[in-house]
């Protein structure tokens, strides 16, 4: 298939469609418009595919929670507000354990905010936004090739777990144009059955999908079972990207388009001789802990670079613990910095404790 | 001619005067010239009439940031663009000016400067809406980025379906913006 120019919204959609997506609810909000603008488009194309435009985002979400609770790819996509409004329904989800994707293109916050670029959101994201100890799957794409390979991802993962997760974006990422190259789609007759699903129980016992346990020692085991879940998604999940870290003395620790931007600024400081590599978790949750503490046994000095105030770098420090020096640099608000910018503040390090030789 | 393998352009202008349309063509012809390219628009609660731009990355490499600290060049359809983007633009970078829109010269003497009467081309050309092509054509010719051929190609592609004739006047548009480069390297 011939490479496609396309914004990363509509890379999300199509992806998703591949996927074998076949339900969709949305409320609109920017700066994901795109999204179900396309997934409109699309759906009206396949006969058994299903787009709402849902009165509200908790609308949205329950009904991903229904087609999902069928036996449905479902998927709702919406941005921080609107995600928020959705954390009831997420934690249901993840309650009933049930699959779903949820997109999340970032924008400034707290409250209405802005529609710019931001990260503000990990902590909503990886720290499970809703009530109730659960976790979601986490994916920080960095590149629209990246959006199909991970979109598509999401959904196997969420099957094979039978866990919400959450693709996480921001506007930067919706908007740019990459080349990009998608798999031939997946027919989703073929995907495994779901015994589990409720799809009707002539010939069959009745089953229930609920999140109700009154029982203590019921509701204790099951969130036993969630928390051995949990540990086999961190033993096998765990993502990350390692970009000229080889001989590096500072590593940048970065996501999505702060870690983009982040990759510019390593390679400007390669070429003037700098060695600096990045650090960058494609998974957020299960965050690529051991990875990183592994890279401090040669690299002492991490820079994390976030687009809010400082989130991940708490991750990042609980990771590494005492082994490496652990500093921050951010920019909340939907400032997008220059490649320039960062690559300024890694070099101030590298004299700092001089490091550039 | 460039032998940078990394450059970065920055187009702006009036929303209207198909800004972000110039940026899009470039990163189609880029891409079908299997060159690694970026696009990236400026976004936000636009109002009419307000300003646009765009970033268009082409590469013979993977790129790394599609943000440019310092870009190449500078495509800027009128005044508010340059006094906005003028100082950003790297030493020994070119400048594209409408020269029917900006009234003001750009105050650095370490850039170059190509200005370019794209909305009076565009007019005698009947094509009043075509300026960004002419622009574009222009810029493709001086730079060398990508061919004129290829954005010729892509330019029709883009358009398809609103037919030959737009195509017949777009392609036009975009030789007479090469010409008036040819023109000027001649004299």
């Amino acid at each position: 298939m011939a490479k496609q120019l396309m914004c990363g919204s509509h890379v999300i959609a199509e992806a998703a469609t591949r996927a074998g997506c076949r339900f969709y609810a949305g409320y609109p909000i920017t700066p994901q418009n795109e999204l179900p603008e396309y997934m409109s488009r699309r759906f009206a194309q396949i006969e058994d595919a299903t787009f709402v435009q849902a009165e509200s985002e908790l609308a949205a979400i329950n009904m991903v929670m229904g087609a999902s609770m069928a036996g449905v790819r479902a998927m709702t996509s919406s941005s921080s507000p609107g995600i928020s409004l959705k954390q009831e329904g997420i934690s249901y989800i993840a309650g009933m354990e049930l699959p779903a994707v949820v997109v999340n293109i970032m924008r400034g916050g707290p409250g209405l905010g802005n529609i710019a670029p931001t990260q503000q959101d990990y902590f909503q994201a990886t720290k499970g936004g809703g009530h109730g100890g659960y976790h979601t799957i986490v994916f920080a794409p960095h590149s629209g090739q990246e959006l199909v390979t991970l979109t598509m991802k999401a959904f196997d993962l969420a099957d094979a777990y039978r866990t919400p997760i959450i693709l996480l974006g921001d506007g930067l990422m919706g908007q740019m144009m990459e080349p990009v190259i998608f798999p031939d789609p997946i027919d989703p007759a073929t995907l495994p059955q779901k015994d589990w699903a409720l799809d009707g129980a002539r010939g069959r016992d009745s089953r229930l999908v609920a999140s109700l346990h009154l029982d203590p020692v019921e509701m204790e085991e099951f969130n036993w079972k969630l928390a051995r879940k949990y540990d086999a998604i961190c033993e096998r999940e765990t993502e990350h990207e390692s970009y000229l870290l080889d001989d590096a003395v500072v590593g940048v620790v970065a996501f999505g388009t702060a870690a983009r931007i982040a990759k510019g600024a390593v390679k400007r400081l390669r070429e003037s001789g700098l060695k600096a590599g990045l650090f960058r978790p494609i998974t957020l949750w299960p965050f690529p802990a051991k990875a990183l503490r592994t890279l401090t046994r040669t690299i002492k000095h991490l820079l994390v670079f976030e687009m809010n105030f400082g989130q991940m770098v708490e991750d990042v420090k609980v990771s590494v613990g005492e082994t490496a020096t652990v500093h921050f640099h951010g920019r909340p608000g939907g400032v997008v910095s220059t490649p320039h910018e960062i690559a300024g503040v890694i070099t101030k390090l590298m004299y700092r404790y001089n490091l550039a030789k | 001619m460039t032998t940078i393998s990394t450059t970065k352009t920055i187009f702006s202008g009036f929303g209207g005067q198909g800004v972000l349309m110039m940026g899009y063509v470039l990163a189609t012809s880029g891409m079908e010239e299997d060159k690694h390219v970026t696009y990236l628009p400026s976004y936000g609660a636009e109002v009419r009439g307000g300003t646009a731009n765009c970033t268009v990355t082409v590469s013979d490499e993977p790129i790394a940031s599609p943000v440019a600290s310092f870009p190449d060049f500078a495509v800027l359809m009128n005044t508010p663009s340059l006094i906005k983007f003028e100082s950003g633009v790297k030493s020994g970078g070119i400048v594209f000016l409408n020269r029917d829109l900006v009234d003001v010269r750009p105050k650095r003497r370490d850039i170059h400067v190509v200005s370019i009467p794209v909305n009076s081309i565009a007019k005698r050309l009947g094509n009043t809406r075509g300026a960004n092509m002419v622009m574009i054509g222009a810029f493709v010719q001086k730079t060398g980025l990508v061919s004129l051929k290829s954005v010729i190609k892509s330019v029709k592609s883009i358009f398809q379906k609103k037919g030959t004739k737009i195509h017949k006047m777009n392609t036009l548009a975009l030789k007479e913006g090469a010409a008036f480069v040819d023109g000027l390297l001649g004299s």
